[in-house]
């Protein structure tokens, strides 16, 4: 809006809907997600005099929002800025919310809310949007007054992206929108209460340098901590000095390449042979910026209890939650691997890397050959992934769903640049990837991105094929089809006796629904077609969609299953 | 892990929904809420809440290190019973018939050091300070002649540390780096 129509006393004095506005342009917002509704209308026609300055894009449901800011945050390693209104747009945020909160995404979600004096009378679109999403939120907060705005929307970025980041949700009912105030901003810098980043603890880096310089099979587990903290060269730094072997977590991978020489693999439920059987043969496991999710761990009684072990975490609440530490050091990645590396003896763990090298022999005899070039049989999972890396040489922005494609995706996608992977992990939300995929493309317009999801997924969230219609967002979408929630089934088939409860789909046909929105889309159904189909569908310009029906029943391994310990690995 | 009675102090900036903060850390876990109070302190705009909780000292461990994440928490601490002074407030409800009839109630209140806050016509209420087995004590010994109401404050809790709230404070404004160490409790 120009300012120029409004006199020189009424430009002091602006809407609480414009100071919202403004204050995302102070903290450097240049996109939002978003769906308008009654609550949150004094916001978007404010919103409809800052075309110029912010870009909204409209999604066709509030998860797809969210999810596309998720995705946004998580491939620029800015805040997610999203917009919903009171009531069902406002719990349609939460699956996104708990998703972020989960996996340490920075989102700031600003919800409408019926005005001031309707509160808690149940009045239309009213839902207590604080009391549901508190135990989701870093932080949440409602705005009742427009005074307050400046000092909740510093405080939402500053909590969103300090320290361990995670979503904020704001609150502000339509009055406060309305009202008219003084605007002044000023960021936030400090909160008392609130204290990010600790001071690091000299004689735990120390000790923890003694240990790494002393052991003879030190195995290095990297989470997504290291991306968060922008660690990537320090993370390189430190593992090279000392010649570490590193696993990566699920969200941890794409902090280093799959082809540095001391990569040994991913660890995990579905993770590689090596890093599983020999998280519980190392003398020393060194965690940096992870958590020990039990999808990593397995069965905690029998997790690596032969090894001293090393956790670097900035959030001290993940500290001996699952595993006991023997060095705790509390702090960020970066400021950590820092200290710690000049402490380190120049070294080499040739022969226990070689048995790591031993592990993939095995992994790649018994599972990797077969799974990436089947003579015969139905087109695999594994093996389109594996083209589709070969192809991307292993550099685009991978964006994945939930299920066994995002397993196999993990597996088999040999990520070579940093901030590639954005999944939901911890939450393992379906319907994550579409709208994700298209926010991550938002946030880096430069990289290619890859949406890679199941049947099931895909049509979670599908009606996001709206808003990349609308905007031309140029992603690529696989779907691997098997006609079937392919994880659940595989479950029901070891572990429910192949009893397949409501777990086969039939699904609409995806070229067509895909050309109904004018997106360009091609079927792969046999090998012959599968490298060209990946060439013309990665080559299309704009967003394009690629569907390969892929074998019914094709089981992803290795695994260890729930409660087993990671040594009880299954090959098959 | 063995269960026992810990008392949990937190230290929060004064703010509406502070309680369902800190409760949903709790009951996500089921962990039960035997007391609560929450209560000013000696700095203004800092409130204090004291729950007593039955647990065990691991689970509780990482639940106070929850709680220290929320925004507003300004310190969390996991006491023992030896490591704090605390008392409760009981009130008993007698009827005033009895209590004229009988004179051992008047005895039993003098020996158990409570007090007669209110008399009438219809009833009395006793007034009893000390910890949770002394009330109860108490409770026991008036029950044969009848209690109309009883109802227990939450515990109120000072430690025996020597930190104090407000230079606690005083460095969380000054200081750029953490509260409290993973290890302190």
């Amino acid at each position: 809006m120009e300012t120029t129509l409004l006199t020189k006393e009424e430009i002091k004095t602006i809407k609480g809907s414009e100071a919202l506005l403004k204050s995302l342009i102070n903290e450097n917002v240049d996109t939002v997600f978003g769906y308008p509704g009654g609550a949150i209308m004094p916001v978007y026609d404010s919103l409809f005099h800052y075309a110029d300055q912010l870009n909204h894009i409209l999604t066709r449901h509030e998860q797809g929002a969210i999810h596309a800011a998720q995705g946004y945050a998580r491939s620029s390693g800015k805040v997610g800025v999203c917009f919903a209104t009171s009531g069902p747009g406002a719990t349609n945020l939460i699956t996104g919310i708990a998703d972020a909160q989960i996996d340490s995404t920075p989102l700031v979600c600003i919800t409408g809310q019926v005005a001031s004096h309707l509160l808690g009378s149940d009045a239309f679109q009213e839902t207590d949007i604080i009391g549901i999403s508190m135990p989701v939120t870093k932080w949440n907060f409602q705005v009742t007054s427009a005074s307050e705005i400046p000092y909740a929307i510093s405080r939402a970025f500053y909590i969103a992206r300090s320290g361990r980041p995670g979503p904020v949700l704001i609150d502000i009912t339509k009055d406060a929108q309305q009202e008219l105030f003084e605007f002044n901003y000023q960021p936030c810098v400090k909160i008392r209460s609130y204290q990010p980043y600790p001071e690091v603890n000299q004689d735990r880096i120390l000790e923890a340098s003694k240990l790494i310089n002393s052991s003879k099979k030190p195995l290095v587990l990297v989470g997504q901590g290291v991306t968060l903290s922008g660690a990537e060269e320090e993370f390189k730094a430190f593992i090279q000095k000392a010649g570490l072997p590193v696993a990566s977590t699920l969200l941890g991978l794409s902090a280093l390449s799959v082809k540095h020489p001391l990569y040994v693999g991913y660890a995990g439920m579905h993770g590689n042979y090596g890093p599983n059987i020999k998280t519980n043969e190392c003398d020393l496991l060194i965690a940096v910026g992870m958590r020990f999710d039990d999808r990593v761990t397995g069965n905690l009684s029998s997790y690596a209890k032969q090894a001293k072990i090393i956790h670097i975490e900035l959030d001290p609440a993940e500290i001996d939650k699952n595993v006991k530490t023997n060095v705790a050091i509390n702090a960020d990645a970066k400021q950590a691997l820092k200290l710690l590396t000049p402490l380190l003896e120049v070294n080499e763990h040739q022969s226990w890397l070689n048995e790591f090298r031993e592990c993939d022999r095995m992994e790649e005899e018994k599972i990797v050959k077969e799974a990436c070039a089947p003579k015969e049989g139905g087109l695999r999972m594994s093996e389109v992934i594996h083209q589709v890396s070969e192809i991307t040489r292993g550099k685009a922005i991978l964006v994945t769903d939930v299920g066994q494609h995002q397993m196999i995706a993990s597996r088999y996608y040999r990520f070579d640049q940093k901030k590639s992977n954005i999944t939901s992990g911890g939450l393992g939300t379906m319907g994550f990837c579409l709208p994700a995929a298209l926010g991550a493309k938002i946030g880096c317009p430069d990289r290619q991105v890859i949406g890679v999801v199941g049947d099931g997924g895909f049509q979670m969230t599908v009606q996001e094929l709206g808003t990349i219609m609308q905007y031309n967002i140029d992603i690529k979408i696989l779907i691997l089809n098997n006609n079937f929630l392919g994880m659940v089934r595989q479950w029901q088939q070891l572990f429910f006796d192949s009893r397949y409860s409501f777990t086969e789909m039939a699904n609409p046909d995806f070229i067509a629904l895909a050309g109904s929105y004018k997106i360009s889309a091609q079927k792969v159904v046999d090998r012959a077609q599968l490298i060209p189909g990946i060439k013309t569908w990665l080559e299309t310009e704009g967003p394009s969609l690629l569907e390969v029906a892929v074998e019914k029943e094709e089981n992803v391994f290795p695994m260890v299953p729930t409660g087993k310990s990671v040594s009880e690995i299954r090959l098959e | 892990m063995e269960e026992k009675e810990y008392t949990i102090s937190v230290l929060t900036e004064d703010k509406p929904g502070m309680l369902n903060r800190l409760t949903i850390i709790l009951s996500r876990r089921k962990i039960n809420i035997s007391s609560l109070n929450v209560s000013t302190t000696e700095v203004s705009g800092v409130s204090r809440y004291t729950l007593v909780v039955l647990a065990s000292r691991d689970e509780l461990e990482k639940v106070v290190k929850q709680i220290r994440k929320l925004i507003e928490v300004l310190g969390a601490f996991l006491y023992e019973e030896d490591q704090i002074f605390y008392q409760e407030i009981a009130l008993y409800k007698v009827s005033a018939s009895v209590f004229e009839q009988n004179g051992m109630i008047e005895k039993l209140v003098r020996n158990n050091g409570a007090r007669i806050i209110a008399l009438d016509q219809r009833h009395i209420i006793i007034e009893k300070t000390g910890t949770k087995e002394e009330t109860h004590e108490l409770y026991q010994e008036l029950e044969p002649f009848g209690i109309l109401e009883f109802v227990r404050s939450g515990r109120v809790a000072i430690s025996k540390s020597t930190r104090k709230t407000e230079a606690f404070i005083r460095e969380l404004e000054n200081s750029k780096s953490n509260k409290l160490s993973i290890k302190d409790f």
